[in-house]
């Protein structure tokens, strides 16, 4: 087991490294002069030249990567111009509050997901299915950002009964029930898509499974049928669920800008939007380093959880 | 074509999707022509007015601009760069899954190691690291959304090229002197055009999605040009004071996003062969029971299967797997069922405990009783209570029919403790005990042992391990020793005599092979076509068959045990059920066929021995 993890581990690092690469050579195909894009068009050539220096424009393209690299490696992202401080520690700062957006947004998707699809496929053409599987055509459909304006607009501005944007209280918050109900609206609107869609996997997977040979052993055994579905059927299913589960921490993780943006959630993908829109490009370029790397490593997990769940993988 | 769409069609949802699509498009394609408001034309004096204003059925927006015609516009260039970015994004995708899976090697690998580094990325990631590049800008947005979209077809289309790349009809059309790009175009391509065409299908929603959410930030389309993202960014500052303006634009995304995945549905539906068939349906916990009249008893005895008939109802076909099959097993007796592949010999065995998978399987007539007790429509707790307690299985090719994901242990355990009330230590020392009884060696080591990490034999001891576990009256064993070789067939088999002594146990015992069964059961009943051909004591029917099938099954029993061949050795294919002739199932394959044979239906007759005959070997 040790191994495997190490093992898997080891395997990241080109992928790693590939994101760095890739992140790079779009970064270095920005048309124009970089620096003055970071300047804007008002900056003196003076500023200009002394930018291009300082970022070592001047050299050769792999040997820039590599500079570059050496740099991420020690933590160093370079510094936002339009925020004067270091990216790493703006990314830092700002990561916590994507992590709880998103986290807890994952962990309602997969949970509701596979609930949902596990209901649908148990009681195929019935009219639980055909509700859980219309609700979930809707789901993946639904623009987030809209669903997410729409809640506000019920829940925040009808009903009172959320408020509206930010993280915690301005006055008198900060506790963990303020978080909690600041929380509740974008969670969920960040997990609707998700969850439409491991729903509708969970429901193929699930189907695939409740047709094989040893689910007819447990019932001939006598195991009951609520233990055949959510016990035998799921804990094969799941074989096919967690990669999905991995995809979709993705589509979470990054579809957070959206939500960020409707709600006012001071995350990684409001500053990534502000960064793009300020032409910002070490912010973003950092930012997106940052946010992959943390993905391969959530990756690294849900195989781990998957060689944890499936012993054949294991060897 | 018209079969293509007359199956996207009978899918109702997918035939609305397609409904609602056309119309929105075809309202796109028209706006220029359409008497509406310039889009752009902005009056202040009339900010936010209420839809069903005079002059604005949907109201204006912030500027004073027309919504109705701004959504139109809007639609219409939504459309458009979704379209396009699906397109962009299909084709490079595609033609690079060609060109890596057909090259193959080097290229290949390369290539492919490319596109995964690309699917590391969070997806909506990647699309804004390229906005953040190129400047914000429609244009740009749709370049992002398509790039970011390419690793899935790419990879998708690689896979399927590879399989097609080693077909004999590739190779053919090399020798022949074709070249490579020639092969491609007119072998490669034509078969990869329905993949292509189902991943855009499923995937032109979320780029329609996704360029609407750049937009939505303000990477998009910049004003005052609009499409229903940017629309909906505008109209979000004043959401609260005029909602309409919002929910408009955003009303309209979702339209088009869930007609464009309720078509794409359907059109995978259409063009994806395995889910056409419909057989992706679940068995449920028992089989469904439709039956009329319950047959009057006809003797006790500890199983009784009187006048059973199991059908499948595939669509409007009826298949009558089992047709009027009795049976009788007594305490401690091994009765053979024996018949080849598809004589309904299993799904009789299926339905004692409501086993048979159903959809689409239905019993439709006939009584089991277990100690007089009715079984068929009896409650789902009830039969739950009785299967593996009273009457345990034991299914052909262990390796499917245990549970791959847990220790085979803890399957043993379950085994007990659904049925009695036991504490797990006690479970686990039985289930050793069991283990024991099967002779498998290290018991309390194998325990932790996963099936695959077994032989095939131990498997299928595990698997009569599991059937012991309560101590059961009966035990079907569906061709237990099938899978195995010849040596660990004689074992097990051995085994299983040993516990039918020793524990009392009635063996109902189902296989292809006489040479099997000749010296474990008593009795034997032959199936064929569904229906009981020929009954009686295992020695008699050995000696002398009465049916010529029986003869003929007997005959291609070269020795015991190694009896896999038998089937090849009758002439002819058993009948499909769905279509059984008039008379005698077996009279095509009969030697001795007359007339008579095909009239009418003919009756099992005979007491102790019986055969469904009208010019037996022997007399019965
Ligand atoms: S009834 Fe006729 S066709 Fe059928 S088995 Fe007997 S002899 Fe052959």
């Amino acid at each position: 087991m040790g191994g495997y993890i190490l093992k898997r581990i080891l395997s990241a690092v080109p992928v790693l490294l590939g994101i760095t690469v890739i992140v790079f050579l779009i970064m270095a195909m920005i048309p124009g002069d970089p620096a003055t894009a970071i300047l804007g068009s008002y900056a003196t050539p003076e500023n200009v030249e002394r930018l291009n220096r300082h970022l070592g424009l001047d050299q050769p393209l792999w040997q820039r990567y590599f500079t570059w690299l050496g740099n991420l490696l020690q933590g160093d992202f370079g510094r936002s111009f339009a925020l004067n401080r270091p990216v790493l520690d703006e990314i830092l700062d700002r990561f916590a509050a994507t992590l709880i957006l998103a986290g807890t947004a994952f962990v309602l998707c997969a949970f509701l997901g596979i609930a949902a699809g596990v209901v649908s496929a148990a009681r195929q053409y019935g009219p639980a299915d055909k509700a859980i599987t219309f609700v979930v055509i809707l789901g993946i459909s639904v623009p987030s950002f809209f669903l997410g304006m729409m809640m506000i607009l019920l829940f925040a501005v009808k009903l009172r009964w959320l408020p509206a944007s930010g993280m915690y209280s301005i006055w008198g918050g900060g506790d963990l029930p303020d978080l909690i109900r600041h929380l509740t609206m974008p969670a969920f609107a960040l997990a609707v898509v998700a969850t439409g869609v491991i729903a509708r996997l969970s429901r193929g997977a699930m189907l695939e499974v409740l047709r094989q040979d040893f689910i007819r052993t447990a019932r001939a055994k006598g195991v009951p049928e609520r233990r055949v579905i959510w016990g035998h059927a799921l804990r094969a299913a799941m074989v096919g669920i967690i990669p999905v589960l991995g995809i979709q921490a993705g589509f979470v993780l990054s579809g957070a800008v959206y939500i960020e943006m409707v709600f006012q959630w001071p995350g990684v993908g409001r500053m990534l939007v502000d960064a793009i829109l300020k032409r910002d490009i070490l912010l973003v370029q950092g930012g997106v380093v940052f946010i992959a790397a943390c993905y391969v490593g959530f990756n690294i997990l849900v195989d781990v959880a998957q060689s944890l769940l499936d012993p054949r993988i294991r060897t | 074509m018209s079969l293509f769409l007359r199956l996207v069609f009978r899918n109702r949802l997918a035939g609305f999707g397609a409904v609602v699509l056309g119309l929105i498009m075809l309202l796109a394609l028209l706006t220029p022509l359409l008497p509406l408001h310039p889009p752009n034309e902005t009056n202040t004096a009339n900010r936010f007015l209420r839809p069903l204003s005079e002059g604005h059925w949907l109201g204006t927006d912030h500027l004073g601009r027309d919504l109705l015609s701004r959504l139109m516009w809007g639609t219409r260039l939504s459309l458009a760069v979704g379209f396009a970015a699906a397109l962009v994004a299909g084709l490079l995708g595609a033609a690079i899954g060609v060109i890596a899976g057909y090259a193959g090697g080097r290229t290949d690998n390369v290539t492919m190691r490319g596109i995964d580094m690309l699917m590391a990325f969070p997806y909506i990631l990647l699309a804004l690291a390229i906005v953040a590049v190129l400047g914000p800008g429609l244009f740009n947005a749709l370049i992002a959304v398509a790039v970011v979209n390419i690793p899935f077809f790419a990879r998708n289309i690689r896979g399927v090229t590879v399989g097609i790349a080693h077909r004999e009809f590739i190779d053919a059309a090399r020798l022949a002197g074709m070249g490579n790009a020639r092969i491609l175009l007119t072998e490669v391509v034509p078969n990869i055009v329905p993949v292509v065409v189902i991943a855009m299908s499923t995937t032109i929603g979320w780029m329609i999605l996704e360029t609407a959410g750049l937009s939505f930030l303000g990477l998009g389309s910049q004003p005052p040009q609009a499409d229903l993202g940017s629309m909906l960014g505008e109209a979000r500052a004043a959401m609260i004071t005029a909602p309409h303006t919002s929910i408009v634009p955003g009303a309209m995304i979702l339209l088009i996003v869930m007609s464009v995945n309720l078509l794409g549905d359907g059109i995978r539906d259409a063009l994806d062969p395995r889910l056409r068939s419909g057989a992706l349906s679940r068995p449920m916990a028992a089989t469904r029971v439709e039956r009329t009249v319950v047959p009057p008893a006809q003797g006790d005895g500890l199983l009784r299967i009187d006048a059973l008939e199991t059908q499948f109802h595939v669509g409007p076909r009826i298949y009558h797997a089992v047709n009027d099959v009795s049976l009788a097993l007594d305490p401690g007796e091994c009765l053979g069922l024996i018949g080849e592949s598809g004589s309904g010999k299993s799904v009789t065995a299926l339905s004692v405990m409501g086993l048979v998978a159903s959809p689409p399987g239905v019993i439709t007539g006939g009584a089991v009783r277990l100690r007089g007790e009715d079984l068929i429509g009896a409650p789902y707790e009830v039969l739950r209570s009785l299967r593996g307690r009273k009457v345990a299985y034991i299914f052909q090719d262990p390796l499917s029919t245990l549970h791959p994901l847990y220790r085979i242990g803890d399957q043993l355990i379950e085994a007990i403790r659904v049925h009695e009330p036991v504490s797990h230590a006690e479970a686990r020392r039985r289930a050793i005990e069991l283990l024991e009884d099967v002779r498998i060696p290290n018991p309390a080591e194998r325990a932790r042992a996963f099936p695959h990490e077994l032989s095939g034999g131990m498997r299928q001891r595990v698997g009569i391990a599991m059937a012991l576990a309560n101590d059961p009256d009966i035990i079907i064993a569906d061709e237990p020793t099938t899978a195995l070789d010849v040596t660990v067939q004689a074992q097990i088999l051995a085994l299983l005599d040993d516990l039918r002594r020793s524990r009392g146990l009635a063996i109902l015992f189902i296989t292809h092979d006489f040479g099997v069964v000749a010296q474990l059961c008593a009795r034997v009943a032959v199936m064929y076509g569904g229906r009981i051909v020929e009954t009686g004591p295992m020695a008699e029917v050995l000696d002398a068959p009465a049916h010529p099938y029986t003869r003929r099954l007997i005959a291609c029993v070269p020795e015991l045990g190694a009896g896999r061949r038998a089937l090849a050795a009758i002439p002819g294919l058993p009948p499909a059920v769905d279509d059984l002739p008039p008379g005698c199932a077996f009279a095509p394959r009969c030697d001795k066929a007359r007339d008579a044979c095909r009239e009418g239906e003919i009756p099992l007759s005979g007491t102790a021995r019986q055969v469904r005959c009208l010019f037996p070997e022997v007399a019965p």
